[in-house]
């Protein structure tokens, strides 16, 4: 094949072009993205005593950076789930009078087992496992 | 005395860069005048709230400090320290509250009057462009205060971003500045609220005005019918011109007046671990898509619900950005097709967003 000079200069400073644009948006675009800090993996947090935590009631754990539900039901039982909702991120809380699981964004619910009941939420809670030592509340993330 | 100064400073100017054209744009330039000549004048209310932001902005701006630590309290600082601030905020989020609603009325108004039909169609998608933008102005300026209703609004939109295939987890992590919102997220918004959004801006609302320049004012289907000596025209300057400035002056006044008698609440301020507050509701411009959502089960056949309803809304906003472009081999049927089709739209975005209002 013949390639005059014209021609073949126009390829290489075409793929010049090409090379030096990609050299000046592949470190924009590196850039935005923001670099993976090193995070100390909790696996369990305490939560205080359980004989200060009233029955029908609760409250937001912080589990490391990630927010847990801690709930204790009527029958002084402990369960524990992310706090955070399965539809679009917000943080839900438990609505003591239908004994429910509740998010305010979009109106979701879930029941006491983390299942998603009623309203927009795709996929249940994750639970975490809630042990009693010497009276002490221990959140444990299911492994 | 001023007026030989003036003629001194204007012969100055026109020997230098010829000042024809602009001289020739005020004699020449007409105004069509009919029974819709009212929407004329919402793009000019549009653009002058446009430069109520800039400049309560870059006042605001002035004692403004982004961060976890700092946003709330630098918010709460201007509002009870510093001498009007609390004006200067309640004008800021006012107005941008006015110009969105005025930015969708003249969006429907040359929707209505068909003003984006050829030759102005470059006219039509800047203007979409520029409205894209304004809502991105309005989305980004809201996390700023780092209160509750901000970080919960913040957090769903950015989420509902997530939920796009392929790009959508890379993306919402880089509007974010992480996995979650947080304070790096606070940084990115407020360098995209003063920084990104206006330059993109700037460069739109350039090219918009242009067009318009270019091209004249809309004449719709009725008036260009009419016999020559029938067309009544006003000259821009000084009658068009002088009209708009009392229209600025009467939406300024209501701006006014929404500023002192509604102040801007600042709320709580955010807390990354307490829960979503009872009757959380988004500004009302997201109030009909938000409401959507919530109406959406949890799976819609395979999908998740919230994916197809991001995609429905993506499609329409394409859909709509297109609308010079559809084509049918029945003209006459478009046309009637197409005011229909606005008018569906109109009603389910005011009747989603009382409804959302109602309900929460």
């Amino acid at each position: 094949m013949k390639l005059d000079r014209r021609k073949f200069l126009n390829t290489l400073l075409g793929l010049g072009g090409v090379g030096g644009i990609f050299s000046v948006f592949y470190p924009i675009l590196s850039f935005l993205i923001p670099p993976k800090t090193a995070e100390p993996t909790v696996n369990s947090v305490k939560a205080g005593m359980s004989k200060d935590f009233p029955s029908n009631s609760s409250n937001i754990i912080k589990f490391g950076k990630k927010p847990v539900i801690l709930i204790k039901t009527d029958e002084g039982n402990f369960k524990a789930f992310s706090a955070t909702c399965t539809h679009l991120d917000c943080i839900v809380q438990y609505k003591n009078d239908t004994k429910q699981i509740w998010c305010a964004c979009h109106n979701g619910t879930y029941d006491l087992s983390g299942r998603n009941v009623s309203g927009p939420p795709p996929r249940p809670l994750e639970e975490y496992e809630v042990k009693i030592i010497k009276d002490e509340i221990v959140i444990t993330k299911v492994s | 005395m001023f007026n030989k100064v003036n003629s001194k400073i204007i012969t100055w100017i026109d020997e230098r860069f010829d000042l024809s054209p602009i001289r020739k744009l005020l004699k020449y330039k007409k105004v069509p005048d009919h029974k819709h000549s009212i929407w004329y004048y919402m793009g000019g209310v549009t653009l002058f709230l446009f430069l109520v932001q800039l400049l309560t902005g870059i006042l605001l701006l002035l004692y403004y400090r982004p961060g976890e630590d700092s946003a709330y309290e630098s918010v709460r600082f201007i509002v009870t320290k510093v001498k009007f601030g609390w004006l200067i905020r309640n004008v800021h989020s006012w107005s941008a509250n006015l110009l969105v609603f005025f930015a969708f009325v003249h969006m429907f108004s040359v929707f209505f009057t068909r003003a984006y039909k050829k030759p102005r169609e470059m006219t039509w998608i800047s203007g979409f462009v520029l409205l894209v933008l304004t809502l991105g102005f309005g989305f980004s300026g809201y996390l700023l205060p780092w209160n509750e209703l901000a970080f919960f609004a913040t957090k769903v939109g950015t989420d509902i971003v997530g939920v796009l295939p392929i790009i959508g987890e890379d993306l919402k992590i880089i509007l974010r500045g992480g996995e979650d919102v947080t304070g790096a997220t606070l940084s990115r918004f407020f360098g995209i609220h003063v920084a990104i959004l206006p330059a993109i801006f700037t460069v739109f609302l350039f090219f918009h005005l242009l067009f318009i320049q270019r091209q004249g004012m809309h004449e719709p289907e009725h008036f260009k019918k009419l016999p020559d000596d029938k067309k009544k025209y006003i000259p821009f300057f000084p009658d068009f011109a002088l009209k708009d400035a009392l229209f600025w002056l009467i939406v300024f006044n209501i701006l006014i007046f929404l500023a002192l008698f509604d102040p801007w609440e600042l709320g709580l301020k955010a807390d990354p671990f307490a829960p979503a507050p009872i009757g959380i509701k988004p500004e009302w411009y997201f109030m009909f898509m938000f409401q959507t959502l919530k109406y959406l089960p949890a799976h819609i056949f395979i999908f998740e619900g919230e994916l197809i309803g991001i995609l429905f809304f993506g499609i329409c906003g394409i859909i709509w950005l297109l609308i010079p472009f559809i084509k049918m081999k029945k003209q006459n049927l478009l046309d009637k097709i197409m005011p229909i089709a606005g008018i569906i739209v109109v009603a389910y975005i005011i009747i989603m967003t009382i409804v959302g209002y109602l309900s929460s």
